[in-house]
């Protein structure tokens, strides 16, 4: 079982062919068995994989199986292969785990949507190429699933085509990622020319040996950054993530809270020994993810749509996940995508859950003391949300002092400040979701008050299997003060991402556990203040300070800007091209060389009279002048 | 003995009438006697040079001739028996569609 790890990707992809092509003609039943089982039965075979790696003897544990020779030009090879190492298992286990829990939410949650097999085709597909980005050996098979995953997106930002805010979102997140995917290819291109093969464990050990330029390694790893930007939704290129908001819920939890838009902080630790080899680059993936973290936490502190919040907490978390890869703890940026995957997607799940009992308000202001109605949603998002916010003794407690202590060590003093600036944040912000939504007075009109009902079952236990998750999942990777081997993450990922240098003093290293504990429970005293216990307090800092709200509202403008400075010039710039080059020319010589030809063919028709003896005339002639032509070149 | 350049000038005599004809006559039937004249006059010159250089190939090439012939007949007298039947008329200027 364990040899055939490489068809993990492959159900997944069995399962989208029946849905896509046959799926008109399914039951509903059959559709939500197949879609959970397929993903089900990837996430056994990732386990039983996962098993077979801890027992592997040796240096690194790892599977590589080449299923089809691919690309295959010169010296360059990029072959169809899959591997299974400790990150890949990482990633696998999370993406199938968290993936079949979204699936079953899902069957809850699309219930009465009419394209039900489509959105379990895509759903499926998507987890296809996700499987396939995190198993590829080489960086040619990854750019595909890197691809597949950006369209997997698109498809279902865009489910509900029939909304233009939805297709236009779809677009928007398809085309800013292009940018970031241009730079990509660039990076692709170019690491293949340096290092003549896309293979990771080629490109790591021809990185960390030193042979490579450092300019041009510092060059590669900032323009296959630029894509993780794009992909993992960072400045400048963050601005899709919000408006993807406008697929189903189960979508933004699996795809842009869970999954895909970690596949960036995934890149960067699968190449860490490039990122590694150059300080530069590493620098600038931890300052952009810094600058993101706290950046994106001031905009979720004013939203007032549940999932937007989320969005651009998600945003900032990734901004975490990038401060760990950048300062040399790659082990911790994973740590933190894996337990972020668990807390996050509960958090849009249970959301989802909520604008479902609301039948489909997405507005906290008109939400409150719903803890009575939603005795289920209430205590797994109160779990998420305290998990997030890094409150001691929960999974992202953990990860996140396991990043900021690298940060630390590391000597990366004004990114630590900016993270815990961002720590204060996230737990102030989640907890005014808390408190707006489940606490207070019930603002729900009597309509909305009449149809309010906890989710089904089929929805809520996937919520509190991600609870568990969301609590427990920090407890395999303690910090080092606990012990030496309480990192059970970080060593198992040793043999693939290597471990920061620096080790700090036991000391220091409980103070840094302090300091993120008390801005962590900070945050939440302020949220407590500002919406339990003086509820007219934001109302009055609001009429205080309202240019600083107007910018925050207004989500720093940057969307305007985006669209004055990039968008409209495009847009004009090629309204100008059409009118003038592609009507003018293009459609001028086409029609021109029509007329041409319909005039030629005009005056060339009256050569045929009709009358034999004139064709017969032409026909001498030509005797004539061919005969005399032969008898003239004779003599 | 009659020399071969004698036959020469009669098919090309021949050959000349047969233009001539075909482009002063006005109606099929005549203009296809036309063509069969010109067609005996290549065979006659095939003949005559057959005869004077002595060798055979010539001779076998007018016999494919007369077959093309044979077969060119059947087909050209199907297509005038049927122009005739269209248009009541074998005057070439009658069956003058394919204008352009």
């Amino acid at each position: 079982m364990a040899g055939s790890f490489w068809l993990i990707p492959l159900i997944p992809a069995l399962s989208t062919l029946i849905l896509l092509l046959l799926g008109s003609g399914l039951s509903r039943k059959w559709v939500s068995i197949q879609a959970c089982l397929s993903v089900f039965l990837s996430f056994i075979l990732s386990l039983a994989s996962f098993i077979h790696l801890l027992r592997m003897p040796g240096e690194t544990p790892a599977v590589v199986k080449t299923l089809l020779p691919w690309i295959s030009s010169g010296t360059l090879s990029a072959p169809i292969s899959l591997s299974f190492d400790p990150l890949t298992a990482v990633m696998c286990l999370v993406v199938t785990c968290v993936g079949f829990l979204i699936h079953v939410y899902s069957v809850g949650y699309m219930a009465s949507d009419r394209d039900y097999s489509r959105y379990f085709g895509f759903l499926n597909l998507f987890t296809f190429f996700m499987l396939v980005l995190v198993m590829a050996s080489n960086i040619v098979l990854m750019f595909v699933g890197w691809e597949g995953v950006g369209l997997c997106s698109y498809l279902l930002i865009g489910f509900w085509f029939e909304r233009p805010a939805a297709s236009r979102a779809g677009m928007k997140a398809f085309i800013v990622n292009r940018i970031g995917d241009a730079a990509f290819i660039l990076g692709i291109l170019f690491l293949i020319v340096t290092v003549g093969s896309p293979d990771f464990a080629r490109i790591n050990s021809a990185a960390a040996g030193g042979g490579l330029a450092p300019s041009l390694v510092t060059l590669i790893a900032i323009l296959l950054f630029a894509g993780a930007v794009g992909k993992s939704a960072q400045i400048p290129l963050y601005v899709w993530l919000p408006d993807a908001m406008e697929g189903p819920t189960p979508v933004s939890a699996l795809i842009h809270a869970a999954t895909m838009v970690t596949a960036g902080v995934y890149m960067v630790a699968r190449l860490n020994g490039l990122y590694s080899a150059s300080p530069v680059a590493s620098s600038v993936v931890a300052t952009i993810g810094a600058v993101t973290a706290v950046f994106a936490a001031t905009m979720a502190l004013v939203q007032t749509d549940i999932k937007r919040v989320l969005a651009y907490s998600t945003i900032s978390q990734i901004g975490y996940m990038f401060i760990g890869c950048g300062v040399g703890a790659y082990a911790a940026g994973i740590f933190h995508l894996a337990t972020h995957a668990f807390f996050k997607s509960l958090l849009f799940l249970a959301a989802g859950s909520v604008i479902h009992a609301l039948s489909g308000e997405q507005d906290i202001r008109k939400m409150g003391g719903l803890r009575r109605h939603l005795p289920r949603t209430f205590p797994t998002f109160l779990a998420a949300a305290l998990a997030i916010s890094g409150i001691p003794f929960l999974s992202g407690f953990f990860s996140k002092d396991a990043i900021l202590t690298s940060a630390f060590s590391s000597g990366h003093i004004v990114v630590w400040v900016l993270g815990l600036a961002g720590a204060i944040m996230t737990a102030f912000y989640m907890f005014r979701l808390v408190f707006l939504v489940f606490y207070g007075q019930e603002k729900a009109g009597a309509e909305a008050q009449h149809h309010l009902h906890e989710s089904p079952s089929v929805m809520t236990v996937p919520l509190m299997i991600l609870a568990v998750f969301s609590v427990l999942a920090g407890y395999v990777g303690l910090p080092a003060v606990v012990g030496e081997k309480a990192d059970v993450f970080g060593r198992f990922l040793e043999p693939v991402l290597r471990l920061p240098g620096a080790v700090l003093s036991a000391a220091v290293e409980w103070n840094l556990i302090l300091v993120s504990t008390v801005a962590a429970v900070g945050g939440l005293f302020i949220a407590y203040l500002f919406y339990l216990r003086y509820p007219r307090t934001p109302g009055v800092l609001v009429a205080r300070f309202p240019w600083i709200y107007k910018v925050l509202v207004g989500k720093y403008y940057v969307d305007e800007f985006y669209d004055a400075a990039i968008v409209r010039p495009v847009v004009r710039g090629s309204e100008l091209v059409y009118d003038h080059f592609d009507l003018k020319v293009i459609d001028g010589s086409l029609n021109g060389s029509a007329a041409a030809a319909n005039a030629a063919g005009l005056g060339l028709s009256r050569l045929q009279t009709g009358l034999i003896k004139d064709y017969a005339l032409a026909f001498l002639l030509g005797v004539v002048l061919f005969v005399g032509f032969i008898l003239f070149l004779k003599i | 003995m009659i020399p071969a350049s004698a036959f020469l000038v009669l098919a090309i005599i021949l050959f000349g009438l047969g233009i001539l004809a075909f482009f002063i006559k006005r109606d099929l039937l005549t203009q296809f006697m036309a063509v069969e004249i010109m067609l005996n006059a290549g065979n006659l010159a095939f003949l005559a040079l057959a005869k004077a250089s002595a060798r055979a190939e010539a001779q076998v090439i007018v016999f494919f001739v007369l077959t093309v012939a044979a077969a060119e007949a059947v087909v050209g007298m199907a297509i005038v028996l049927h122009v005739f039947r269209q248009k009541k008329s074998v005057r070439t200027e009658d069956a003058s569609e394919l204008k352009g």
